[in-house]
């Protein structure tokens, strides 16, 4: 028989406790998943359409305005493959923070009314945009085939890696920023002007190449730089990214990953009163 | 003998007042810090007490333990701590104090279609509220053409329950919940839902439910049915335990006590009682046209309300009002003193009484609730409201002259004036 201890006392609980309780909820995580895609792809022409629809106009107006009048370079990669490459990420983590952060307050009815460890409604966000993410991969590998680019082999490591850094990195954002939002609720007024700035301060309309050394080091505190810039590396086929630029990302996200879930460990128990 | 199922150790849970539904805003919390940027620091001296205390308990030491199989009413009041306590039980909110201890499987019935999404499709929504409850893929198929009859929804199953009528989607949410398998249950009375019939089937079900040998705690108004349906009984008022004996004392004693009528409240406790530093309530009577106290009235006397209430602080005019409420929760009017006397003058530091009477033959038959308030005019300010302070039924003998005259039947309408009627 389980038995369960409630008390005001306020443990961390182990990361191993946590997963633990995660997959014990797993089917809980797998029909909210289910819920969120079931509601968005109702319609399942319409439903991929207008995910593949957005990063598809960005591309064209960025190519327009920046590469074809601003005539940033672009390295060996026509602009326009350069920069739906660098959209594709920035729609997933983009897309996966907006929607993890609003987790909480979109699913507030249930967190009233039933108890399951609240850092699954994060997950299910970046489980569902991840879908999206699929649709426009294909977007991207399509268009570069029929401008007459392949990826060379590395592609098969370094998209998996870069697929799981912005998974982390926007689970860890995500998850600081959806207590946040519980506690201060115009965080979310706040959040797509900070995702503006950040999409100009990431290598996505213009290429690392063109910044100089000491601030390509502070650009690398920002994970997804490094993923764009790998991917990109993976299309152009020769040239690597300097180590020092890759460690800087990884040890980054590692740190984003473990204050995001220890802010959101310690403010969950009160969601319930607040929310 | 084995170890309590549960065991409740002085359990308290303490709100702030304000916010406990309020959250705070970014900007204003930075304001804050500009203004006064020593406000980040923690704070080592207590902030001085003026008296007026912020905090209230919701739950003040409770202890008690429940074995397998019990069945437990929990009753009292608005605002005693009934829900409250089944939330910390849900673990759906975590207590201030105390230690709870559970030995089983705990579901908690707060509130039906918990997670119903209205653009799926009955089908998707069992499967759905299934497990958010908890309910295994496996337990919600084994059980799932049992939910679908009782719910009465076979022909609408795969159509989207935005398009489901009332009745239907709380029938649907209603029959989910209870077929639920868990070895403790938490209820609420107010899942008794949908027309009467159904209601009573619901009823019926919960009747059944408690038969089955489970553990179950249940949070009714319902004084007949916590007497039938459970063995034991708690009694919360202001948040502490009063009473915890068996289910018939525990009823008749709430019965008889103060605490089971709606026509009277009293706020012994200073933080509790609605107010501010300028006036506080001490307590709201509903009389009848002798002054006796009563919460059912025949329709053709009058209704009186007595307000009592100190005033602390002499600085303002005070301007008491009521406003009242039918039980489909529709204002039925809202009315002033409009004393000039009072309305003008400042108010000396005292207890005053405000009694304000409702004539005869103005209302519908049925239950009303009344909310109280505290302002003033010049300049306006609104001191303190609070809602469903006192309540009284309005009862139609027919025996005197109403404004029913010779019919029989039902008579709708919010108010129900008699009036002047003349034919030439």
């Amino acid at each position: 028989m389980s038995e369960i201890t409630i008390t005001s006392k306020y443990n961390i609980k182990s990361v191993k406790a946590s997963i633990k309780e995660i997959f014990e909820y797993k089917d809980f995580l797998y029909i909210l998943i289910w819920r969120d895609l079931k509601i968005r792809y109702k319609q399942t022409v319409l439903g991929i359409a207008w995910v593949v629809f957005q990063p598809l106009i960005s591309t064209i107006i960025f190519t327009v305005f920046f590469g074809n009048l601003a005539k940033i370079p672009s390295g060996k990669l026509p602009y326009s493959l350069f920069v739906l490459c660098g959209l594709v990420f920035w729609q997933f983590f983009s897309s996966s923070l907006v929607g993890a952060s609003d987790s909480m307050i979109a699913n507030e009815s249930i967190i009233q009314k039933v108890y399951f460890p609240k850092v699954i409604l994060p997950i299910v966000s970046i489980m569902t945009s991840s879908v999206d993410f699929i649709f426009n991969v294909i977007l991207l590998l399509v268009y570069a085939g029929i401008i007459g680019y392949f990826p060379n082999w590395s592609f098969f490591i370094v998209f998996p890696l870069a697929t799981i850094t912005t998974v982390v990195t926007a689970l860890g954002c995500g998850l600081f920023i959806s207590a946040l939002n519980v506690r201060y609720r115009d965080v979310r007024y706040v959040l797509p002007f900070c995702i503006q700035i950040l999409l100009f301060l990431t290598p996505i309309i213009y290429p690392m190449s063109i910044v100089n050394e000491r601030n390509k080091l502070i650009m690398a505190i920002n994970p997804i730089s490094t993923v764009i810039e790998s991917v990109r590396l993976t299309f152009s086929g020769n040239g690597t990214l300097s180590p020092q630029f890759i460690i800087i990302s990884i040890i980054s996200m590692i740190c984003i990953l473990i204050i995001g879930f220890i802010y959101f460990n310690k403010t969950q128990k009160f969601f319930a009163d607040i929310i | 003998m084995s170890k309590p199922i549960i065991e409740i150790v002085n359990l308290s849970k303490k709100y702030k007042i304000g916010t406990r539904q309020t959250y705070y805003e970014l900007g204003e919390s930075f304001v804050n810090l500009i203004k006064n940027p020593l406000s980040i620091l923690p704070k080592r001296i207590k902030p001085k007490s003026d008296g007026q205390n912020t905090e209230i308990w919701a739950l003040h030491n409770i202890s008690f333990k429940v074995s397998q199989g019990d069945r437990i009413g929990i009753i009292g009041r608005n605002g005693a701590g009934k829900s409250t306590l089944l939330k910390i039980l849900g673990r759906i909110t975590a207590p201030t104090k105390g230690k709870i201890h559970i030995r089983g499987r705990i579901a908690s019935l707060l509130e039906v279609g918990t997670g119903f999404h209205p653009s799926l499709t009955g089908r998707e929504n069992i499967f759905l509220n299934g497990s958010i409850l908890r309910m295994s893929r496996s337990e919600i198929q084994r059980q799932f053409d049992e939910i679908v009859y009782f719910a009465e929804i076979e022909k609408f199953l795969d159509t989207p329950v935005k398009h489901y009528s009332s009745g239907m989607y709380m029938r649907l949410a209603f029959a989910v919940a209870a077929h639920l398998r868990a070895e403790i249950l938490l209820i609420d009375e107010v899942l008794a839902v949908g027309d009467v019939t159904f209601q009573k089937k619901c009823l019926g079900k919960m009747e059944d439910i408690s038969q089955s040998g489970r553990t179950i705690l249940f949070v009714s108004h319902n004084t007949q049915f916590i007497s039938r349906l459970c063995d034991r009984a708690i009694l919360l008022h202001e948040g502490r335990l009063i009473k915890d004996e068996s289910s018939d004392k525990v009823v008749s004693y709430y019965l008889q006590s103060e605490l089971g009528t709606r026509a009277f409240r009293e706020w012994n406790q200073k933080h509790r009682a609605p107010g501010n530093e300028v006036s506080r309530m001490k307590s709201v009577k509903i009389l009848d046209k002798n002054n006796n106290m009563t919460d059912s009235i025949d329709i053709t006397e009058p209704v009186k309300v007595e307000l009592i209430y100190e005033v602390l602080k002499e600085a303002w005019s005070l301007v008491p009002a009521i406003q009242l409420f039918n039980y489909k929760g529709i204002v039925v009017f809202t009315s002033n003193d409009t004393d000039i006397y009072w309305n003008k003058r400042i108010r000396k530091i005292g207890i005053y009484k405000s009694i304000v009477t409702i004539p005869g033959n103005s209302m519908n038959e049925g239950g009303y609730f009344v909310r109280i308030g505290m302002g003033t005019y010049i300049p306006w300010r609104k001191h303190f409201t609070e809602r469903d302070v006192v309540g009284f039924t309005i009862i139609d003998s027919g025996k005197k002259k109403s404004a029913r005259g010779g019919y029989v039947g039902q008579i709708d309408g919010v108010v129900r004036p008699l009036l002047h009627w003349e034919t030439e």
